[in-house]
């Protein structure tokens, strides 16, 4: 993996007459991960979608850079809502899907790698309906991995998730996400408290910087501090606008 | 085994509904034989019957192969292009204003009356079927998939055959499913306009004579062959198509 860049977007967008978000500027630390949070329907999901460059219904006036100036494209990889396999591919088949798409040769004792990484190395050859909702979650972070890419996207992908499971998937991403740019989107304070190096609201007023606690990430699920500041983000979002 | 039991017990109360019809009106055979002369007649004349059957399934497989490719190839190309979609999606939609019967002379007088006018007249019959099955299932791919496979940076082409096509293939089947009941139909209208073979012949040919018991055993062998033609093509289709998408 190339050294990550950080990530600027400043603009705003909107559909047709309709607006999504109005002016903002947000940046993505390099190396770190960034937490947008807000309620449905503030635009967190379309803005993440800009940055991966596939909406394209959405108008979006702005720039969105790169520090060391080079195009997006081609250095990024996304984990959408769900775990998104393909059912019809088995879980080698799932991890190794970007070079099938790229039409590269797949690299199969590197994928093996990732779903060891991921404590899967037994069922490379599953098809996705015989996993439970965690291993599948797990197979779409091996696949992550495989794609190894300084930029990572995070566009709600445990909200599906039991508690236990959300928090596993939680430690076991920021681990292995450790030193990428990485934007995640999500509804839940806890998960913005425990995973955020920066952590924004973003609002129908637009987006609000705030204080992350000190704890390194993945930050327990117990500490005072990550508890405290999971419960300010709650309290910020009830708030009206 | 239930299952059986059902089918065998509704088959056999379908003969007696039948056979207390032509019993209670007391009507002649040249009207409507009852199902035992039908058996008769259908087990006198099984070699006349087989031949002709022979023909028969012979014009609605081929039109089922040929309509199943033509058509499923239709849907990828249309699927792939905006300005295909544009440009020949009115002409589909208009040719199945068309009626299908009407068409039937024409083929005969262009394709002759052997075989190939009514394996044109099965292919035509499923090919609207087929292709807008499995044309509105390529549409419908999940978008998530899709952008996943852009960040992954797949080429149109690629997200087409790796993507879209497989996602898509439950809908395929159900076009073929429907393909194998459809197609018997074309097959018969040919043989009805111009043959000299096939079930669909001995039918008219047995119906001008008065036996009217060998058009309904010829009858009765067309629904058996369509019935077996859908459960094969549904085995088919659970076996390769539906699971590749539901698991």
């Amino acid at each position: 993996m190339t050294v990550p860049p950080s990530l600027t977007l400043e603009g705003h967008a909107k559909i047709g007459a309709l607006p999504v978000f109005g002016p903002l500027r947000l940046s993505l630390a390099a190396g770190r991960i960034t937490c947008l949070l807000g309620p449905s329907g503030v635009g967190k999901t379309t803005l993440l979608r800009l940055i991966a460059g596939v909406d394209e219904v959405t108008e979006f006036t702005g720039t969105i850079t790169a520090s060391d100036g080079l195009p997006l494209p081609g250095r990024m990889a996304l984990m959408a809502q769900g775990d998104m396999l393909m059912p019809w591919l088995d879980v080698l088949g799932n991890v190794t899907l970007g070079a099938r798409l790229r039409g590269m040769p797949r690299d199969l004792d590197r994928a093996r790698e990732m779903l060891a990484r991921v404590g899967l190395a037994d069922h490379a050859d599953k098809r996705p309906h015989a996993l439970s909702g965690g291993q599948k979650q797990r197979v779409a972070l091996a696949r992550t991995l495989m794609e190894d890419r300084p930029i990572v996207l995070l566009d709600e992908p445990f909200s599906a998730l039991d508690a236990r499971t959300r928090a596993q998937m939680q430690d076991l991403t920021a681990t292995h996400l450790a030193g990428r740019t990485v934007l995640m989107v999500t509804h839940d304070p806890a998960e913005a408290a425990r995973m955020g190096h920066a952590i924004h609201i973003l609002t129908e007023t637009g987006l609000e910087d705030v204080t992350p606690p000190a704890a390194p990430v993945p930050r327990a699920v117990d500490d005072p501090e990550t508890l405290a500041a999971q419960g300010r983000l709650l309290t910020r979002l009830r708030a009206p606008a | 085994m239930s299952r059986l039991v059902t089918i065998a017990t509704s088959t056999a109360l379908a003969l007696v509904l039948w056979q207390a019809l032509v019993t209670l009106a007391a009507l002649p055979p040249f009207i409507l034989p009852g199902p035992a002369r039908v058996a008769e007649t259908l087990w006198a004349s099984r070699a006349l019957i087989a031949h002709h059957a022979t023909i028969t399934a012979a014009e609605v497989l081929i039109g089922l192969a040929l309509g199943s490719i033509l058509g499923g190839l239709s849907a990828i190309g249309l699927a792939s292009s905006h300005v295909a979609r544009r440009l020949i999606r009115p002409m589909m939609v208009f040719s199945q204003a068309i009626p299908v019967f009407a068409l039937a002379p024409i083929l005969t007088l262009w394709l002759g009356y052997g075989l190939w006018s009514k394996v044109a007249m099965a292919l035509l019959i499923i090919y609207f079927p087929v292709t807008s099955a499995f044309f509105d299932a390529l549409m419908r791919t999940p978008p998530h998939w899709l952008d996943l496979a852009r960040v992954m940076g797949a080429n149109r082409a690629r997200l087409m055959w790796h993507i879209r096509v497989p996602a898509a293939l439950p809908g395929f089947a159900s076009g073929l499913r429907l393909a194998a009941v459809y197609a018997p139909i074309g097959a018969i209208i040919g043989e009805w306009v111009g043959a000299s073979k096939g079930l669909g012949y001995l039918m008219l040919l047995a119906n001008g004579r008065a036996k009217i018991d060998l058009m309904f055993a010829a009858l009765i062998v067309l629904a058996v062959l369509t019935l077996l033609l859908h459960a094969g093509v549904d085995r088919g289709c659970r076996r390769w198509l539906d699971g590749k998408a539901v698991g």
